[in-house]
This record gives structure tokens, C-alpha cells and sequence, in this order.
């Protein structure tokens, strides 16, 4: 492997100027933002302990409810929105506490801010990640949740689309309460604190459009304000987000 | 190789008015100022605490000084942070590597957020700095002075007009403090400037254009 390296490297000694000193076109913002991301999926990849925890919570609490409550599946299936809402957002909250703390103590966020990039699009990348490895593993568990609590078939497609829009929304809220608390140690109270409060929303309209969803009627109204609120979110957190880094970064 | 082709804004004359930081009560930068042209390096001496880490951060706009001005070409880089920091390149005491990635991998996701640089180039700089036979290892298996090494590699490759180094020396041996002074004698060479933070006398070739004494 290192042989065949050789020749590049001898040519790289002798004429530096060629190889070093040419200019390379500044990469563009996408262009970074996917690196970013890809970086991060890759990292996390390496790193899988940390990213079963949150869906093995989530999978935890759904499938302990039923044995704790009743074997009564009609009693179940009247708990099981705010069951299925209320461990996803912890679970994702279990989560948000390893988004930007590494790459603050090794100073890759210091180099994202001095990439002459916008910050912004780098962190939105970061929860785009996030998002991938918890938001979407999560909506794509629902089922299996929520078919222990007793919910019908027919329900799958509505719970598990309400789910992926909830999810993104919680995602990027949860970026502005990670980058508010990063120059903190042990920020994990703070942090739910902080994120629950502006997550509540989600929570309630997730949970409604379930609850319609599992009784079969249209969930459209709740399913289009959580709609609402992933955009508003996916507008103005990682703009947040960016701004609270440069302030910890100081 | 000239500097001005990579779109960057050319640092020619570096300027600092009078920088005055606190940290908490602290009174870190008292009045810092100085001028650095094209092809200069400037060394900032004092002893440790005496704010040449906060004096580099400070240059590169992370931390807001209470009154005086960083002038890049006479014009305050606060105004445009974006372009004075597609053109320069700030590497601290720790380098901004991942223990999970390998050697290269850091440094493909590390440079390539900046520039577009193709693979070739990539194991060039690796081959520079001594990395080619352990580039493909998890960064967590390597030591100190090795991890330094991919740092200067990432130096190698930024291609910035303006370096901001913070003690680039730390756990390098004699070899790799010789790879530090090549690349910095080819920065300058090649009409680029240096900020570099070091008690330590600079390695060869480089001759430090002005020394700058924080007092602590």
C-alpha cells in the first residue's frame, strides 16, 4: 500500500509548489454540508453503542407498558399515542446530548466556524445526521410499538408518517438546546430543560394525529400543524444553533 | 502557486489596533498591536498564561475584543468574517481530529469541508509530514507526536494566506519539527503570512520577522 504511495511522494518532496501550493477551488456550501454529514454518519457508524441507547430506550419503554399496565388491549390501545410520543421524544432527548459535544472538545467546530463556510448549513448537516440516526430509526420502530400496544394495522402508515415529520421537528429543536448548553459541564438537566418546554408542541399535536390516526379517522389538521412546526424549525433552528456555537466558542 | 488564485483574500498586511480582552476580571490583552506584511512571520512569546492562545483567537475573530480592531488590507475582518476566514488557517494545541476516524479520513472530512482536494494530493501531504504508513489507522491508536503529524499534513494541504499556529511543535520530534519549519519556510516563500505562538525558539529555516512579548 505505502509503495504504491512512493511516487506521489517523491514527487510531492521535490516540487512541492505543484502538488501544496496550487490553488483548489473553495468547496462549495453543499458540498461541505454533505461532507459534514457523511462524516457524521460515518463516526456513528464506528461508534454504535451510542446509537442503539436511544432506540433500545424507546423500545424498552413501549414493549414494558403493556406488561406493567393490562394485558386489556382496548385500555392499551387508548394509551398507546401518548405512550409512543412521549418515549420517542425522551428518547431523542437521550440523544442531543452527543450532537455537538465532541466536536467542541476537539475543536471541530472551532474549524467549522473558521472554514469560511456557513455555520449554519455545517450544523444543519449536523442534525441532518442526528436526524437520520434517531428520528428515522425511531418512525421506522413505531410500528412494532405500536402493534404491541395493540393499534391496528391499518393505523402503520399514519403513525409512522406523523412520526417522521414529529421527529425532524424535535431534531432541530433540540440542535438550539445542545448548542446553548455546550460550554457546560454535565448539561444533560439543563439541556432537557431547556428543549422540553419548546418540544411540547410537537408533543401534543404528534400524540392527537396518532390518536386519530389509530381510530381512524383523518389526521390531517394535527398532521399539517406538525408539518408547520418541522419547517419553522428547519428555517430558524440551525441559524439558532449557529449562533449559540460561535457564543460558546469564545 | 500564487496565493491569489485560490479565491482567497490575500493577506498582505495584517494589522492589529490595540487589542484590548478581558476575561472575566482578568485583563488578558493589554493594548496588543502590531503590523505583519506579506511573506512575515510574527512570534508571540510569553509565558504560559500570558494570552497567546487568546491574542491567536482573537486574530481569527472567535473571541470579540472590548476595543481595538483586527485590519486585514485596512479593512476591519469583523465586517466580512466569512472572507478573512476562507483565507486563513487556525490550528490550536489540540488537533481537530477524531479518535474514531482514521489518519486519512480526518484529514479527507477535515480539508474537504474548506477545498476541494483530490485523493492524490491528499496522500502527497500525508507522505510529507511521515504518515504514509499509518494513515489508514484509527487516530485513537496514535500517539501524541503522530497526531501532530496529521495536523501539519492538514496545514500542508489549507492552502491559506494567513497561518495562526498555536505551539505547532508540541510532541514532535526532531524530524517532524524539521517537516514544521519546511512548510512554514514555503508559506512564507511563497508570499504567505505566519502568527505563530511558541516559547520555543522557531524551527529552521524560519526567522521570525518581528517577536511580539505578551506580559503576563
Amino acid at each position: 500500500m505505502s509503495s504504491a504511495r512512493m511516487p506521489a511522494a517523491a514527487g510531492a518532496a521535490i516540487n512541492t509548489a505543484a502538488s501544496f501550493g496550487q490553488a483548489t477551488p473553495a468547496a462549495p456550501a453543499l458540498s461541505a454540508a454533505r461532507l459534514a454529514l457523511a462524516r457524521d454518519l460515518t463516526l456513528a457508524f464506528r461508534k454504535r453503542g451510542q446509537l442503539i441507547q436511544p432506540l433500545a430506550f424507546f423500545a424498552l419503554v413501549t414493549m414494558l407498558f403493556p406488561l406493567a399496565v393490562s394485558p386489556e388491549l382496548a385500555r392499551l390501545r387508548a394509551m398507546a399515542p401518548g405512550v409512543l410520543w412521549v418515549a420517542a421524544l425522551l428518547a431523542s432527548l437521550l440523544a442531543l446530548e452527543f450532537l455537538f459535544r465532541d466536536d467542541a472538545y476537539d475543536g471541530t467546530l472551532e474549524q467549522y466556524a473558521l472554514s469560511g463556510q456557513s455555520l449554519t448549513w455545517l450544523l444543519f448537516a449536523k442534525t441532518v445526521a442526528h436526524w437520520l440516526l434517531t428520528g428515522l430509526p425511531l418512525a421506522l420502530m413505531a410500528p412494532l410499538a405500536a402493534l404491541s400496544l395493540g393499534v391496528a394495522a391499518a393505523a402503520v402508515p399514519g403513525i409512522v408518517l406523523v412520526m417522521l415529520v414529529g421527529t425532524v421537528a424535535l431534531s432541530l429543536i433540540g440542535a438550539i438546546g445542545a448548542a446553548l448548553t455546550l460550554g457546560m459541564k454535565r448539561s444533560g438537566a439543563l439541556l432537557a430543560l431547556l428543549t422540553l418546554p419548546l418540544s411540547l408542541p410537537v408533543l401534543i399535536y404528534g400524540a392527537r394525529a396518532t390518536e386519530l390516526a389509530i381510530a381512524g379517522n383523518s389526521y390531517l389538521a394535527p398532521l399539517e400543524l406538525l408539518a408547520a412546526l418541522a419547517v419553522l424549525a428547519v428555517t430558524l433552528a440551525p441559524l439558532a444553533a449557529a449562533a449559540a456555537v460561535r457564543i460558546s466558542l469564545e | 502557486m500564487n496565493l491569489r488564485d485560490s479565491g482567497a483574500v490575500p493577506v498582505n498586511h495584517l494589522e492589529a489596533e490595540d487589542l484590548q480582552l478581558w476575561r472575566g476580571d482578568r485583563h488578558v490583552l493589554k493594548g496588543v498591536a502590531f503590523v505583519l506584511g506579506r511573506g512575515e512571520c510574527l512570534q508571540v512569546t510569553g509565558t504560559n498564561g500570558a494570552g497567546k492562545t487568546t491574542l491567536l483567537r482573537t486574530l481569527c475573530g472567535l473571541m470579540v475584543p472590548e476595543a481595538g480592531r483586527v485590519l486585514c488590507e485596512g479593512r476591519d475582518v469583523r465586517k466580512d468574517l466569512p472572507a478573512f476566514h476562507s483565507s486563513l488557517m487556525y490550528l490550536g494545541h489540540e488537533a481537530p481530529l477524531k479518535a474514531d476516524l482514521t489518519a486519512r479520513e480526518n484529514l479527507h472530512y477535515w480539508i474537504g469541508v474548506r477545498r476541494s482536494v483530490p485523493g492524490s494530493i491528499l496522500d502527497a501531504a500525508l507522505a510529507r509530514v511521515g504518515a504514509s504508513a499509518w494513515c489508514e489507522r484509527l487516530v485513537r491508536t496514535l500517539s501524541a507526536g503522530q497526531k501532530r503529524r496529521v495536523a501539519l499534513a492538514g496545514l500542508a494541504l489549507m492552502f491559506a494566506p494567513l497561518w495562526l499556529l498555536d505551539e505547532p511543535t508540541t510532541n514532535l520530534d526532531t524530524e517532524g519539527q524539521q517537516v514544521v519549519g519546511a512548510l512554514m519556510a514555503e508559506q512564507l516563500a511563497r508570499g504567505g503570512a505566519i502568527v505563530i505562538a511558541t516559547h520555543q525558539q522557531l524551527p529552521a529555516p524560519v526567522r521570525a520577522a518581528r517577536i511580539l512579548e505578551l506580559a503576563a
